[in-house]
């Protein structure tokens, strides 16, 4: 715990909680300055996950919602490294992902998309770092969407993941783009990310992770928030 | 300290109940964490909704609680979409005093119109004493401190999250 600092989010590098592009943030972003708080016992801990139980199928989303057979689409690997500012990898944590299925279509009740839903694919699941903090699911390269936002607004291809990291400062949710997706230029989500930032929420593509005659490999590596190296142990 | 560059945040979004709270919300995939955090006897209710700007409660925020108080640590994590008037409920145990500073509770919230999410602390109106010194309470403007604290009623303890508006609740950078 030497090098602890009471670093912040870098706002060069995250959407800021105000961008009028994006509709839905002038009736929700908080609109007074942040309180800055000395981190207490609280905030230099969060739930750790040493021994959590993945399902089986957690981590293989072409997999884990069959029913009478397998899911429509390109099968995908994401593969990655998480790690600290220091690059100190972050091991036994948990990402949590979500996805559209190969036609922008969510499970979740409220989504209308006239896009048919696949039967054999709910689109959700989870995996953890190993020790040196690298992950890898299994996936179906998720569809475009259309939204409300504006006139003819769609979301570019994404993927959202869910981390947690040593402590609950370091906990993070966003999403993986992929490269080359002429969406990207008008989405206001993506677009509300500094210039200095934007580029890292950009997958790349990688044979070396490509599994043959089955799968596209991709790459997307994340930074937490946080110098600690280990994680805070509280049980 | 050649640092490397945080991965930017991105919200929520609307859709991500059957991924983070599948059973509260009726899918059929395993939950990991819910809104009961305590079976204790003594455990307690919080309870509250999401305000938007203007006044209206908001139906697809996701609330996360994390206390550790030395002895207890406990997580949990529940949707405002179920519950009547969109509501969000937690069971819990009271956290303990640290360092003689008023017990409290951490909150991180998220939400479709958030794309970097907010923290802020939940505080008990039946602890004045401790209130009355604890130093990050005291370092929030007098007008504003109340948007922290729970208030004690039959059910538990009520904790309305304003986003904005008069009663803008206080949010921390940690
Ligand atoms: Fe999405």
């Amino acid at each position: 715990m030497s090098k602890l600092i009471n670093n912040h989010f870098d706002m060069d590098i995250h959407p800021p909680y105000q961008a009028t592009e994006y509709k839905s943030t002038i009736l929700r972003a908080s609109s007074k300055p942040l309180v800055i708080t000395k981190k207490t016992l609280s905030e230099l801990s969060g739930p750790v996950f040493n021994d959590f139980k993945l399902g089986v199928l957690d981590h293989d989303l072409t997999k884990n919602a069959i029913i009478d057979g397998e899911p429509i689409g390109e099968r995908i690997v994401v593969q990655g490294k998480v790690t600290n500012e220091l690059g100190q990898p972050i091991s036994n944590t948990l990402l949590e992902v979500w996805q559209a299925n190969a036609a922008g279509r969510y499970v979740h009740k409220v989504d209308q998309h006239n896009a048919p839903l696949d039967p054999n694919f709910l689109g959700t699941g989870r995996c953890m770092t190993d020790t040196h903090g690298n992950y890898k699911f299994y996936t179906i390269k998720p569809g475009a969407y259309p939204w409300g936002n504006h006139q003819n607004a769609w979301r570019p291809n994404h993927i959202h993941f869910s981390l947690f990291g040593g402590d609950i400062s370091s906990r993070l949710i966003t999403q993986m783009y992929f490269p080359g997706d002429p969406l990207l230029e008008y989405d206001p989500i993506y677009n509300a990310i500094p210039k200095r930032g934007k580029e890292l929420l950009i997958s790349s593509f990688d044979l070396s992770v490509t599994e043959p005659d089955f799968a596209l490999g991709y790459r997307f590596d994340i930074v937490l928030r946080g110098h600690i190296a280990t994680p805070f142990k509280n049980k | 300290m050649n640092l490397k560059q945080q991965t930017p945040s991105q919200t929520i979004g609307p859709y991500f109940a059957y991924g983070l709270t599948p059973i509260q919300y009726g899918y059929n995939f395993r939950s990991w964490v819910d809104n009961k955090m305590s079976e204790d006897a003594n455990a307690i209710n919080i309870y509250g909704k999401v305000y938007d700007g203007e006044g209206q409660t908001i139906n697809d925020a996701m609330i996360e609680l994390w206390q550790n108080d030395g002895k207890n640590q406990l997580f949990g994590r529940y949707g405002t979409g179920t519950e009547e008037n969109n509501q969000f409920s937690f069971t819990t145990l009271k956290p303990n005093s640290v360092n003689k500073q008023a017990p409290f509770i951490n909150v991180i919230i998220f939400m479709r119109g958030q794309l970097l999410h907010s923290y802020t602390r939940i505080y008990f109106s039946d602890e004045d004493v401790l209130n009355e010194k604890d130093s990050i309470l005291q370092s929030v403007s007098k007008e504003r401190r109340q948007t922290l604290i729970a208030n004690k009623t039959e059910k538990g303890y009520e904790f309305n999250i304003h986003m904005q508006g008069p009663d803008e609740t206080v949010f921390f950078q940690i």
